[in-house]
């Protein structure tokens, strides 16, 4: 067994076992943890598929940003795990009725023809020094400029759309208003008074 | 015959893959060891020059001149226990330390030291640095959660909310360094530095708004003063390693120090030539990253000592709404000067 097996099995198996914590612990902040190893161990999974680009904006993008948000608001939950657990006997038939169609439709996806082995050649081994990122910014801004492009101002509108949604400048602010403090000059607030000696 | 040739002889009766990850093993900790020293002898340096700069001595009684009190502290942490508060999540409460302090060393992997000293020469260095500082916003989270106290709670969200912040600055100021050299590996940064204009030549001199920006926002990252309102200990006692004791407080002091370490170098590696020397008669070397290394720890000293902390609102304010737009609109003014080759610095710009 060479090294890189060592490794893929070892980033393999904890994939696995993390996506699987994520569904099975109880604790949602638990289950955010696991969700960060899961996607450390893909990252280093396509790291040894040499798309050290990916792998590392992986770790830059989902770890590093989004993930911190999720932790913020999982962390700020009240969370009663006997409440949580109540339920689980009642909704169960329910929750069977919706889960059986969904394991159906992924289970034909994945066995379709189109995951088989054969269709995929396998990664394409490169010589030490190749450029993985300078390739796969060439394609986006050569071949793949529209689909980029319009994806840009999908997220711009996104943004302005979630902005626009949770400002709400009715509401009486308590923010400070910055520019006002920063403008205040001494002679609006000392008076020196000449007094003369008692 | 050099000291690798030696190692490789010396385990030769190894296979060749394992004695290859000893020798790597070998090279990190020629990183680690070093760092931990200059962390250890950081915070003497910080006593000291702090002290001097608010006109006191400065710790000056363990071993010659105070020389042995960081080794006397960290014997001290060492002994001490670690006390774990009944409500605290354990596991996560022990984790976090180690999350705090292990992408703070591991970001060292590639940093050149000199033209041909660097761990990991890798293509992608500048995002693998990037996305490893982004990291250590875990430990601080993890510790101030499991701690189940408010204070450190408090601390550490504040913490989270300001490292996030100025972190999208931070990745624009290296977008602005990216577009002027024209590559991502730490190395071919320092060499697109090195041109016959000197220390003029280095990027700071074309990318000055985003250099000063860059740093300040590191100041920001590494949660020291006056951002330091993670700890604020006039406010929330020391913010998310309240509940802390023994080995474990010292491993965020590490990790805290370790990260200023690698601001400071990173700062010179990508503004300051790394490596290139500003005079002729002193050849460029590891001397020279030396220097501009420690000329940025003495201002995080100095910043210290100097400034009160920033009122938290404002600390937003300054990330989101003057760092942001002065390193968008510098994006825009590099991409231009190296687009249409404007002399001096992109007179010859492969571009």
């Amino acid at each position: 067994m060479s090294f890189e097996v060592i490794v893929f099995y070892l980033f393999a198996g904890l994939t696995l076992t993390s996506a699987f914590l994520v569904i099975v612990v109880r604790n949602p902040v638990h289950a955010a943890l696991s969700l960060i190893l899961c996607f450390f161990s893909s990252a280093g999974l396509w790291l040894l598929l040499e798309a050290e680009f990916l792998a590392i904006v992986l770790v830059l993008v989902y770890v590093g940003a989004v993930m911190v948000l999720f932790m913020f608001v999982v962390m700020m939950l009240d969370i009663n795990l006997a409440e949580i657990r109540k339920g689980f006997l009642k909704y169960l038939a329910l929750a069977l009725v919706v889960v059986a169609p969904m394991i159906l439709i992924i289970g034909t996806v994945a066995s379709s023809s189109y995951f088989d082995m054969p269709r995929y050649s396998a990664a394409v081994k490169q010589v030490a020094g190749h450029n993985n990122t300078y390739e796969i910014g060439k394609e986006l801004f050569t071949k793949y400029v529209w689909p980029f492009e319009i994806a840009a101002v999908i997220l711009l509108v996104a943004i302005v759309a979630a902005i626009a949604l949770t400002l709400r400048t009715t509401r009486q602010l308590k923010n400070p208003n910055v520019e006002q403090q920063l403008s205040v000059e001494r002679d609006k607030r000392i008076r020196l008074v000449d007094m003369g000696a008692e | 015959m050099t000291i690798k040739d030696y190692f490789f002889e010396l385990t030769s009766w190894l296979p060749l893959e394992l004695s290859l990850t000893l020798w790597t093993t070998v090279k990190i900790m020629a990183i680690c060891v070093p760092l931990m020293l200059s962390v250890a002898y950081l915070t003497f340096a910080e006593r000291k020059i702090i002290g001097y700069i608010q006109a006191r001595v400065g710790p000056n009684r363990v071993g010659p001149r105070g020389w042995l009190q960081p080794i006397a502290d960290a014997l001290k942490l060492l002994c001490k226990e670690i006390v774990i508060p009944t409500g605290a999540n354990k596991l996560l409460f022990l984790t976090a330390p180690i999350l705090a302090l292990a992408p703070s060393l591991a970001a060292w992997a590639v940093i050149p030291f000199d033209s041909t000293l660097v761990l990991s020469d890798i293509n992608a260095g500048l995002l693998y640095v990037l996305a490893l500082t982004s990291l250590g916003v875990y430990g601080i989270i993890v510790a101030g959660w499991a701690s189940n106290s408010k204070y450190a709670f408090l601390g550490s969200m504040r913490s989270a909310a300001q490292i996030v912040s100025y972190e999208i600055a931070m990745g624009f100021a290296l977008v602005g360094v990216l577009i002027a050299a024209g590559s991502l590996n730490l190395g071919a940064i320092i060499r697109a530095q090195d041109s016959e204009l000197g220390m003029f030549g280095w990027f700071w001199a074309p990318l000055f708004p985003v250099f000063i920006i860059y740093f300040i926002s590191g100041v920001a990252e590494t949660n020291r003063a006056p951002f330091d309102v993670s700890e604020g200990e006039s406010e929330i006692v020391a913010g998310f390693h309240v509940e802390y004791a023994g080995m474990a407080f010292a491993l965020f002091f590490l990790a805290e120090y370790a990260n200023m370490i690698l601001v400071s170098a990173l700062t010179a590696v990508l503004f300051l030539g790394g490596w290139l020397s500003p005079v002729e008669w002193i050849p460029d070397g590891i001397h020279w990253l030396l220097i501009k290394i420690s000329f940025f720890l003495f201002l995080f000293l100095w910043f210290r000592a100097t400034f009160p902390r920033y009122r938290y609102d404002q600390i937003m304010r300054l990330g989101w709404k003057i760092f942001l737009p002065i390193t968008i609109v510098w994006i825009v003014v590099i991409s231009a000067m190296v687009v249409w080759k404007v002399p001096p610095w992109f007179a010859n710009s492969a571009i």
